[in-house]
């Protein structure tokens, strides 16, 4: 069962849309999402899929044609990154708010200024509150398997929320390595048919999409999409299982590793979180109890989750590939939440670390871990947020 | 377990009901009325034309008819708009309640 591969996180995930073969595509291109949507256009164009490709004149109508095709009744996705997703802003809350099931990776990219190419997660934690479901890939096999469950995920009918597959702009985008993809046929059979729900193509029962919905109303619409999100996780986990059985890859709402019997853990996303790995066995083999975290789920956030994972740690250092200026980093400020219901309140420590494609060295997983004992030990904190592998 | 308000409301707010904003009279926003003088009026629709609601009726013959005062907000739009006859206006904008 299925085609072992040598390719980028990019070619993984045109690769999975591929074989979703969706009904539209509105994309405008952007470093380092550029080449995903240009190999599906080279799909569309040797007839390989029958999607409706829409090349629009900026993402902020990407994300509009994406709307529509959707609210239409079609299966929809697209792809972008950094200021992208930037100039999609308004549009990314109405595809949410609206509970259309539109699916877009997302290869993570620094915000300008200054003008930056490269990954962080600057983006894609600018969105969290956008009401769209967020998971994180560590690699291009992650990024092409969440993909794949994205649309399970955003379209089943208790949801029916846009999803977003984040993945490390160029660290995994543009590199090859090893990818397991799934046959064409599986694939099918997984996401299944489209479900349509109120099309707007449907002529003989017309309806309206986009109300104006003002003070009598506006607060219960809202009260009703965190009622949503709320089901998100269960689906999550249902649809992961779904995928062990197919593929033998398990995957949850996060990701432990060497964790149960840990004093101290480093939580932290995506790529980086692989390097970390490598460091953690070092220190295990030298006898320090240290364990991983790497959450998928970003939103909606498992808190109650993450909470009883890490209840047993002493010390917490989290790790944050964007910043939030005058604040802690994104996710330390959810983990700092979960540990808020703990009864045991371990010290968490937050490093800000990567910006802009800054390489994250195994050095700077020794330092954070070397800290880590000391806080665990000592039970002091020095300096909750600081910025490591920066120039001094 | 009874439902509460919030969760009866329709996914994604979309109106499942066409044609249901007939429902939602605006009229009450008005603080301007347009009253339409027939004797210059010679029919030539500009006003229902312009008119940016519906709020100009028109007969089965295609004659202009009253205003819709239900969904005329007021605007001013046809009276400034009416050509009228010798230079005397079809339509004019009066002060609501006086």
């Amino acid at each position: 069962m299925g085609t072992i591969v040598a390719v980028t996180g990019n070619e993984a995930c045109a690769q999975a849309l591929k074989q979703i073969n969706p009904d539209v595509c509105a994309a405008y291109p952007i470093t380092p999402a550029t080449d995903l949507m240009q190999r599906f256009s080279s799909f569309v164009n040797d007839g390989k899929v029958d999607t409706e490709l829409v090349l629009v004149e900026s993402e902020h109508s990407a994300m509009s044609a994406c709307i529509g095709a959707a609210a239409a009744g079609g299966r929809v996705a697209t792809a972008t990154s950094s200021q992208g997703l930037a100039l999609m802003w308004e549009m990314l809350h109405i595809a949410a708010g609206t509970r259309l099931p539109i699916v877009m990776p997302l290869v993570n990219r620094a915000l300008s200024a200054p003008l930056n190419i490269h990954g962080d997660h600057s983006d894609g934690m600018g969105a969290r509150d956008t009401g769209w479901i967020q998971l994180y890939s560590e690699n291009a096999q992650e990024a092409y398997d969440n993909t794949v469950q994205a649309f399970r995920i955003a379209e089943h009918l208790d949801i029916r929320l846009p999803a977003m597959v984040c993945m490390d702009g160029f660290i995994v985008s543009h590199s090859i390595e090893r990818v397991e993809y799934i046959d064409d046929g599986d694939v099918k059979k997984f996401v299944g048919k489209f479900k349509t729900v109120h099309p707007l193509l449907d002529l003989d029962n017309p309806k309206s999409y986009g109300p104006l919905i003002l003070t009598d109303m506006y607060h219960e619409y809202k009260r009703a999409q965190h009622e949503v999100m709320t089901k998100v996780p269960g689906v999550v986990l249902d649809v992961a299982a779904d995928f062990e059985k197919m593929t033998g890859r398990k995957y949850s709402l996060f990701e432990t590793y060497r964790l149960d019997d840990a004093e101290m853990a480093i939580v932290v996303m995506s790529s980086a979180a692989g390097t970390t790995k490598d460091i953690i066995d070092q220190y295990r083999d030298r006898g320090v109890k240290i364990g991983l975290l790497k959450p998928r789920m970003f939103r909606p956030f498992p808190f109650q989750e993450i909470a009883d994972a890490l209840n047993h740690v002493k010390a917490i250092a989290v790790l944050d590939r964007a910043d939030s200026f005058g604040s802690y980093g994104p996710l330390f400020s959810e983990i700092t939440g979960a540990v808020m219901s703990m009864k045991s309140k371990p010290a968490v420590i937050n490093k800000i670390f990567g910006l802009g494609g800054r390489d994250y060295l195994p050095v700077q997983a020794e330092q954070v871990i070397d800290e880590l004992i000391q806080v665990a030990e000592t039970g002091k904190v020095e300096a909750i947020k600081e910025y490591i592998g920066v120039r001094e | 377990m009874s439902k509460k308000y919030w969760e009866t409301l329709p996914q994604g707010s979309v109106v499942l009901e066409a044609g249901s904003s007939a429902k939602f009279k605006t009229g009450g926003w008005r603080s301007m009325r347009p009253k339409w003088i027939e004797e210059n009026c010679i029919q030539c629709m500009f006003c229902w034309m312009y008119c940016p609601d519906m709020s100009v009726k028109v007969t089965a013959e295609g004659k202009r008819a009253e205003f819709d005062y239900d969904y005329c907000k007021g605007c001013g739009i046809c009276a400034l708009e009416c050509p009228g006859k010798k230079g005397k206006k079809a339509i004019v904008m009066e002060e609501e309640g006086k």
